[in-house]
């Protein structure tokens, strides 16, 4: 399995007990998966210029969540119930011309807001006095209290977020990169883009679990856009972009398994950040990045 | 939540003028007043600017990081002021300078951006942990509380406030003029890169006034919503700019009255579902007036 020969390489860096530890088997076993599915979805989302729809969805996973947890049923529910219905409904509102940032943020301003009241009515509930940190790990995630079931769950719909990615991967490259052209030689660009949209729904749900609402953005946005500075070929950029998740993923909780005083979304946005910034550095002036559609 | 009043339990009674009278009893209630038009005004002049450049998302990114430089302010042991208006300028010139040079020329820049924000909101949480035991804190950074303001603070909010309309109505034209069309404007000579970078500028401080008031993720309510309420109600620019500032001082002044009487609800809350009510209402109203059957796609 995937994830299994990513576990394998970063153990085989000497730090063969950092896998004796339950929570850390478990926190690679969602990680890893969740990783390389939110590189390849990011990768397409910073091509098709909607990471701003990917930063609205995160907002609204973190009302999903609270709003769930509001009510008393699993988060995980309102977190996917939420996404999902957020990204359909951006998605029937999308290609209307100009307007579009305005009404995402006009949409997510709101949906934030409802967001605070499901905060404050579940701080003042009983259930809040057994879970005090509950909003705070949706906010910002907790990897290392994931159960065995709930890792392996995370897991197996990471893996199957990548497959869908994988295979819709050579129509929506050809309706991102030409959106015309791909209309005329028969490709269903709207259905395309919405079933995309609901994707990245899905994924922002699943990274939400990882590295919490409010950071998923950085690994949806960081290992793509440094994939597309290294690259121009779209192929060699979406497995790019993958793997650099991943690795961020790996380097990160590894960084905060040694490092108790940082926290393990800290570690992997800091190694994403921290590569994405890096090739400003090393790429040569000269060279452009792949060419992103433009956002109209 | 209300244990500043008193202990005294707000009722809402059908005389509305004795309710404001009585709302307006208590110091901190009148500086939340004063704050909240002062940071309206601005967060009006700034976001009409940000929904015509279509930089809502820089404004979203420039609001959050607003976040980490309160935090890291905190745990260094300074005013969160100082933190708040230090990160917003920085990440402002970051997200300038990363920007290429075609005036609102995007590409490789929502990546920039979202990386910049989420890296930032990381790098807060990560000064929460190190200061530890500041959960509660965390949640009145991120979603504000409008009950601690003082008349110091409210006079700081003034201050800055003036300087960014000052600067904000020296560049207004060419501005305006940048931001309709920035390639004929380069070419007329207006130097559209730097009225970029400066405008980024002035959105961050706006952005740092009002996450005082809001929190940081709730700022973006108040920069994006009443403007682009405004721009459906009409497109001539002045008309709008003054209306955005008149709605978001009245949504702003109405969700401060609702908090108060509805003390176990954020202010948050009202004030996002007031601006979204007010956008449903001038979406609303636009398709009545264009005939339905003349213009299909009315809602944006």
């Amino acid at each position: 399995m995937i994830a299994a020969g990513a576990v394998s390489a970063a153990a085989g860096t000497g730090l063969t007990e950092i896998l004796g530890h339950d929570f850390m088997r478990h926190a690679f076993l969602a990680g890893v998966p969740i990783a390389l599915a939110a590189g390849a979805v990011g990768y397409f989302m910073v091509l098709r210029s909607q990471v701003f729809t990917g930063d609205a969805l995160s907002h609204v996973a973190f009302t999903g969540a609270l709003g769930a947890l509001a009510f008393g049923v699993d988060p995980r529910l309102g977190l996917f119930a939420a996404t999902v219905l957020v990204s359909v409904i951006l998605g029937m509102l999308g290609h209307r011309g100009r307007s579009d940032d305005v009404v995402i943020g006009t949409v997510f301003a709101w949906v934030l807001g409802l967001g605070v009241l499901a905060l404050s009515i579940y701080a003042s509930s009983d259930r809040a006095a057994a879970n005090g940190a509950a909003g705070v790990n949706v906010l910002f995630g907790s990897i290392f209290g994931l159960s065995r079931s709930q890792a392996t769950a995370a897991a197996s719909v990471a893996v199957l977020l990548l497959l869908v990615a994988v295979a819709i991967a050579r129509p929506l490259l050809f309706a991102s990169l030409d959106e015309a052209v791909a209309a005329a030689r028969g490709v269903h660009v709207r259905a395309l883009g919405v079933g995309f949209l609901i994707i990245v729904g899905v994924t922002a749900a699943e990274a939400t679990q990882a590295v919490g609402a409010l950071l998923l953005l950085g690994l949806l946005a960081a290992p793509a856009g440094a994939a597309q500075r290294l690259t121009d070929r779209p192929y060699a950029a979406l497995v790019l972009s993958s793997l650099l998740a991943a690795a961020s993923m790996a380097l990160g909780l590894t960084a905060s398994y040694l490092l108790p005083k940082v926290p393990p979304s800290f570690g992997i946005l800091a190694v994403a950040s921290g590569v994405y910034a890096a090739t400003f550095v090393v790429t040569p002036r000269g060279r452009r990045p792949a060419p992103a559609m433009p956002s109209r | 939540m209300l244990t500043a009043a008193g202990g005294l339990e707000p009722r809402l009674t059908w005389n509305l003028v004795q309710d404001v009278r009585q709302t307006l009893e208590f110091p901190f209630m009148v500086n939340a007043f004063r704050a909240g038009f002062i940071v309206a005004v601005l967060s009006g002049l700034v976001g009409w600017f940000m929904v015509l450049r279509r930089e809502s998302f820089a404004g979203h990114t420039l609001a959050i990081v607003g976040f980490p430089g309160a935090a890291g302010a905190v745990l260094i042991g300074v005013s969160a002021t100082y933190g708040l208006f230090a990160f917003a300028l920085v990440a402002a010139v970051l997200i300038g300078v990363t920007r290429g040079s075609g005036g609102r020329g995007y590409g490789a820049q929502p990546a920039v951006i979202g990386t910049i924000q989420a890296f930032a909101l990381a790098c807060g949480f990560l000064f929460v942990n190190i200061y530890g035991g500041f959960l509660s804190g965390t949640t009145a950074l991120l979603f504000g509380s409008f009950l601690g303001i003082t008349p110091d603070q409210v006079a700081v909010l003034a201050v800055v406030a003036v300087i960014v309309s000052i600067v904000l109505a020296a560049i207004a034209r060419p501005l305006l003029f940048a931001s309709v069309d920035a390639d004929v404007a380069q070419a007329r000579g207006v130097p559209v890169r730097i009225l970029s970078i400066t405008f980024l500028v002035l959105l961050g401080c706006a952005a740092a006034e009002v996450s005082q008031m809001t929190g940081t993720l709730l700022v973006f309510a108040l920069l994006v919503v009443p403007a682009a309420t405004a721009q459906v109600w009409t497109p001539r620019p002045f008309a709008s700019a003054v209306l955005t500032v008149v709605i978001g001082v009245c949504v702003t002044w109405l969700s401060l009255f609702a908090a108060y009487y509805s003390s176990s609800y954020p202010i948050g809350f009202f004030l996002t579902s007031f601006a979204f009510a007010a956008y449903l209402l001038a979406n609303g109203w636009r398709r009545l007036r264009d005939h339905p059957a003349s213009r299909p796609g009315a809602l944006v």
